[in-house]
């Protein structure tokens, strides 16, 4: 079908769409070359030589050195380490706690958009205010820290939450968790609204239950939805930077230190762009072979 | 519930709804605690902000004041923090989605040279992280003196290869008779999409720009970046940095955080319809 619309288009449009076209598409294709192209060639290029900021004129091409340097350093496998433990904890929390709310709000009941906001809430002010309003409520102290508080009602705690070095990246973990379903959760409420409630009704006359009908019907109804919310909470859990730039440093004894943190830290903090580099291209390759991993495992499902 | 069904609907009926509500109200104020607190505290002295902290009246501002927000305004250029953030945010979108909007048109309905390449190029692009390529983005930004000005902020973001695909996978479901019908009046491709694609467009178009437009205003790596001096702040630098300014008042910081939730609450409320719709296509498109 498209391919016969093509074909009598070129008869119809031909000569001016050639240029009007390559005309339209300039201006984009423009900034895409100079602010991603261009800088996507120089991180390659820069990670090939010995480069640090202050000192420019002597830079110094060294091949692989870089790369091999950074997989020598320990510092870069705790980046590495960090930033998996983080999205694969974050990921499955945060998709199964969207997809809890989004059951939960899924109803057309009176007043059910007030409920959708108040999950959605956090999604409305942004990762810096949330980050900064939760360092407060982590303090490790029950008197001004209103976890803590909350905990030694309880007569538990109190918990180092940002400053013990096993407790800060569950903690960020947790935050990151509450702030960031809202979004996926407006996902998840759409795939469920492309559910026939015929399906619904047909399993219910087969005397499915509650759980049956979610297993059987829902679940399966949800399958595209939760495959582009899997890559999307993948991608974004790999990129974590503002949560421990503001809440913890990257500390403490460098917990919460991801790959992007380190990327800057040894980048904009240390000066070594070389070096930065090598590491920038090391974790867009590792961000590219991941989402391949994701697409083929949830195609084959 | 469900084994009630021959007995009396109504009641299972009342029962559920009595379920959905209380359920929903119980974790909707577990959920949304931190936040009540945030604003809570924001009205508070700063005495008081750490008091009663285990009880329920920490959630309450016994001795309401709005002196934390008197403090903030003393301490920030509102307007001035506004007005750099709007401009960012504006002037990207602007760009984004003139430019995205032809360029994903021109992909989707007219045939030029190089069209494939470009379009494999960009969706390839689309979710690439942007954190990777940062350094020499920065070194572009000295090379060109941008460091520390609007366009430094502006220009490497008023392109973005998601909104392209956006646009484009939109636009190839408009039908083609429309511009036939256009082209046999007399007009040209590009007057076609100004006069006749645009207009039909307008979902698609309010769609990209909610999504850019929290993606700008969550935005804190690159104008931190890019941005040495107070002038040139946006609002999250902004509150990024009176968290740590002396002197610490918890009131005026959680004053602060409330100011800074506002604007997007704002397009929250007004441009709900676009903006749960702009998160929903997302997911089907993608």
């Amino acid at each position: 079908m498209a391919r016969k619309d093509a074909s009598i288009q070129r008869v119809t449009y031909n000569r001016g769409e050639k240029v009007t076209g390559a005309l339209m598409s300039l201006p984009a294709i423009i900034l895409l070359i100079a602010f991603l192209i261009i800088p996507i060639v120089y991180t390659i290029f820069y990670s090939l030589f010995q480069y640090q900021v202050v000192r420019p004129d002597s830079m110094e091409f060294i091949g692989l050195e870089n790369y091999l340097e950074v997989f020598q350093t320990e510092e870069f496998y705790v980046a590495l380490r960090n930033t998996f433990y983080f999205t694969v904890l974050v990921v499955p929390i945060q998709c199964v706690l969207a997809l809890c709310l989004a059951l939960l709000v899924r109803s057309r009941r009176r007043g059910v958009s007030i409920f959708r906001t108040m999950y959605f809430a956090p999604q409305v002010t942004s990762m810096v205010v949330i980050a900064v309003l939760w360092t407060v409520l982590y303090n490790s102290n029950a008197n001004t820290g209103l976890i803590n508080a909350l905990l030694s009602t309880f007569g538990a705690g109190p918990v180092n939450f940002l400053g013990d070095p096993d407790v800060a990246m569950n903690a960020i973990i947790f935050m990151s968790a509450w702030q960031g379903a809202g979004y996926q959760m407006m996902i998840f409420l759409a795939g469920l609204q492309g559910i026939p409630e015929e399906q619904y009704e047909a399993a219910s006359i087969d005397g499915a239950g509650r759980w049956a009908q979610f297993r059987y019907v829902t679940l399966p109804g949800l399958a595209n939805t939760t495959k582009y919310v899997l890559m999307i909470t993948i991608i974004q859990a790999m990129k974590l930077f503002t949560q421990p730039y503001i809440m913890t440093k990257g500390g403490p004894q460098n917990a919460t230190r991801t790959l992007v943190y380190y990327i800057y830290e040894e980048g904009f903090q240390s000066g070594n762009f070389g070096f930065a580099c090598a590491i920038a291209t090391v974790f867009f390759v590792l961000v590219v072979i991941i989402s391949l991993i994701v697409k083929k495992l949830t195609r084959t499902k | 519930m469900d084994k009630s069904r021959t007995a009396s609907i109504r009641r299972t009926k009342i029962a559920k709804s009595t379920a959905f509500y209380l359920g929903n109200i119980i974790i909707g104020v577990i959920f949304v605690s931190p936040l009540l607190w945030m604003i809570a505290a924001s009205f508070k002295p700063e005495n008081d902000v750490f008091a009663n902290m285990t009880s329920i009246l920490t959630f309450i501002p016994v001795n309401f004041t709005a002196g934390n927000y008197v403090e903030v305004f003393q301490r920030l250029n509102i307007p001035q923090i506004l007005g750099n953030t709007f401009l960012y945010i504006g002037l990207t979108l602007v760009g984004d989605l003139i430019f995205g909007s032809m360029c994903g048109y021109a992909l989707a309905k007219l045939k030029f040279r190089g069209r494939g390449l470009i379009l494999t190029i960009i969706i390839a692009l689309s979710s690439m992280p942007v954190e990777a390529i940062l350094l020499p983005l920065y070194i572009e930004m000295t090379q060109l003196g941008w460091v520390n000005t609007l366009a430094g902020l502006v220009f490497p973001f008023m392109m973005n290869c998601f909104s392209i695909y956006m646009f484009y996978s939109n636009f190839l479901d408009v039908p083609d008779a429309l511009r036939e019908a256009a082209s046999l009046d007399g007009c040209g491709a590009f007057r076609t999409f100004i006069s006749v694609i645009m207009p039909i467009s307008k979902t698609t178009y309010a769609t990209v720009f909610i999504l850019d437009f929290i993606a700008r205003w969550n935005d804190f790596m690159w104008p931190f970046l890019v941005t040495t001096g107070a002038d040139k702040r946006t609002v999250q630098l902004a509150v990024q940095s009176f968290f740590g300014t002396n002197p610490v008042h918890y009131g005026a910081i959680m004053a602060a955080l409330t100011l800074a939730s506002l604007p997007m609450l704002a397009i929250y409320i007004f441009m709900q319809k676009y903006y749960v719709q702009g998160i929903a296509a997302t997911g089907i498109k993608g």
